[in-house]
């Protein structure tokens, strides 16, 4: 009896249509696809994107030029120069990083005692020829200017877990 | 109304009058036509209806003109016109004659072998007594072009990709005989129209009820001689790189890979249809009064089926992971031609004891 029904199943070929029974409900089931560029998926505000470096509300840089985040990072990316600036201030005259070599790790981020390298929730950039992928330090301040505001939220979203 | 009456009556004059050999040039342009568009659309299909089974959506972007309705419908253009443009890479130690013939010889059979068939009571390219032996010999003839292709190719993946797909398209192909044997001691004629009309009388008395193991056999053939998933392994991406096509490109690509397969996917589903499933009969036949519309025979049921089984086709795609190798050898040689062998004898037995389509 069981050997006949084991038979049968496979004469009427009946795990294949069970088989295809799950794609065809599936074929009716509700798409789950994010139509991108109109719809986007919701972002952590913990997300590991461009780099920034922000200022104080004063308008202050943040950065002591420290070293800290050129020593952790792991792929090397960060170049920093310092000097002593007009104001007697120790200040970064050059910081450089490679988006190429970045692997968006967050050490340099975590590595700052004064919170001025940030990695932004920012991930929709582009560069258009070579050298465009040096965040040069004029850079990275615009970028902080730009987006201080959502930096913040995002820092203050952050800080209850840290 | 009457003056459209009129443009028509003066159009079909003019048709009459035309010689006979342009007449049947423009019939053949207008079914090469309709396959290769038919083809654009079943590429599009493809990837909706896979899509749609993994929860997706499918190309949904190419549009004509702007039309948010047709989002995705011209996908299948831009990619023809891609392939079209982009430059025919030929390997440098390759035989260059055969690397360029093959693809027409993949070609050439996919398209000849619609002349035999009937597409409605009036309508077929060539009226052949012998349209079953004419399929069975061109879709046939397209392996010589899969072999020529991965040996021109002077390349060890394409290679092993023909030797599989040669190996795999003869196991199928008796397989594929022998159903179609049965189908023949069933109708007792070659001619694919005469196939169809035996059929006549309702679903209950086409040829799948009598002959299912053979429809059976049939399809699955055809999903492995039109290398379908899930018997694709002379492409094998994952094994073989893409198998017999992988030093293909551009226009070339197309025509020896785009276009034959899914031609032969359209032809099988044509051929399924007509073999077993009454062609252009109607399914109404026999249930609804004989002057009824829906039970009228006519192309527009050919067309249903076919598309019903282009369907199948991408559904089991969809749906079945790739057969091993010698799985796939074991299924031809081991069960589909001992089962149209029995299922032969058994239509033997049913003929002589005059049952089924032989009642008569």
């Amino acid at each position: 009896m069981k050997n006949l029904r084991s038979l049968l199943r496979t004469v009427f070929l009946w795990e294949l249509l069970v088989g295809l029974s799950v794609t065809l409900r599936n074929l009716f089931r509700r798409k789950i696809t994010v139509h991108y560029p109109e719809e986007k998926t919701p972002v952590s505000p913990r997300f590991r994107g461009l780099h920034a470096l922000r200022r104080y509300p004063n308008g202050q840089e943040r950065c002591i030029a420290c070293k800290l985040c050129e020593a952790v990072c792991p792929a090397q990316a960060i170049t920093i120069e310092s000097d002593v600036g007009a104001d007697g201030t120790r200040r970064t005259t050059r910081y450089d990083i490679d988006l190429f070599k970045c692997i968006y790790c967050g050490f340099c981020e975590e590595a700052c005692p004064v919170d001025a390298i940030v990695e932004t929730r920012i991930h929709e950039y582009h560069m258009e020829k070579r050298g465009d992928n040096i965040m040069t330090k004029d850079k990275l301040l615009a970028v902080g200017e730009k987006y201080e505001a959502m930096i913040a939220a995002d820092k203050a979203a952050d800080a209850r877990y840290r | 109304m009457q003056w459209i009456a009129a443009q028509w009556q003066s159009l079909v004059g003019v048709w009459v009058a035309l010689p006979y050999f342009v007449q049947v040039t423009v019939q053949i342009v207008i079914v090469m036509m309709s396959v290769i568009i038919a083809v654009a659309l079943l590429t599009l299909a493809e990837r909706k209806v896979i899509g749609w089974m993994q929860l997706r959506l499918g190309p949904n972007r190419v549009t004509f003109f702007g039309l948010r309705l047709l989002r995705g419908w011209a996908q299948p253009f831009a990619d023809v016109f891609k392939l079209l443009l982009k430059e025919i890479i030929v390997p440098g130690r390759s035989s260059r004659l055969l690397f360029l013939l093959a693809p027409l010889i993949v070609l050439v059979p996919a398209l000849a072998t619609w002349a035999v068939m009937p597409f409605s009571p009036e309508f077929v390219l060539a009226d052949v007594d012998a349209g079953l032996l004419y399929v069975l010999a061109l879709t046939s003839l397209g392996i010589y072009g899969i072999i020529l292709a991965g040996w021109a190719s002077n390349s060890k993946y394409a290679f092993l990709g023909a030797m599989r797909s040669a190996a795999q398209m003869v196991a199928y192909e008796i397989a594929m005989g022998f159903a179609l044997v049965g189908v023949l001691m069933a109708a007792g004629s070659l001619n694919l129209g005469e196939i169809v009309r035996m059929q006549a009388g309702g679903p209950g008395s086409w040829n799948w009820l009598w002959l299912f193991p053979l429809f059976i056999v049939y399809f699955i053939s055809g999903l492995a001689e039109t290398n379908r998933a899930p018997f694709d392994v002379a492409e094998g991406e994952s094994e073989i790189v893409a198998g017999f096509h992988v030093e293909y490109s551009g226009a070339a690509f197309a025509t020896l890979f785009a276009l034959p397969e899914y031609a032969n996917m359209i032809l099988i589903s044509a051929l399924t249809s007509v073999m077993f499933f009454g062609g252009w009969l109607s399914p109404f036949q026999g249930y609804l009064a004989d002057d009824a519309l829906l039970a009228q025979p006519g192309f527009f049921w050919l067309f249903l089926k076919i598309c019903f089984f282009l369907f199948v086709f991408l559904w089991v795609r969809a749906t079945f992971p790739r057969y091993r190798y010698d799985q796939v050898m074991r299924l031809g040689w081991k069960v589909l031609i001992p089962v149209t062998l029995v299922w032969i004898a058994v239509e033997g037995v049913l003929a002589w004891l005059r049952v089924g389509p032989w009642a008569a």
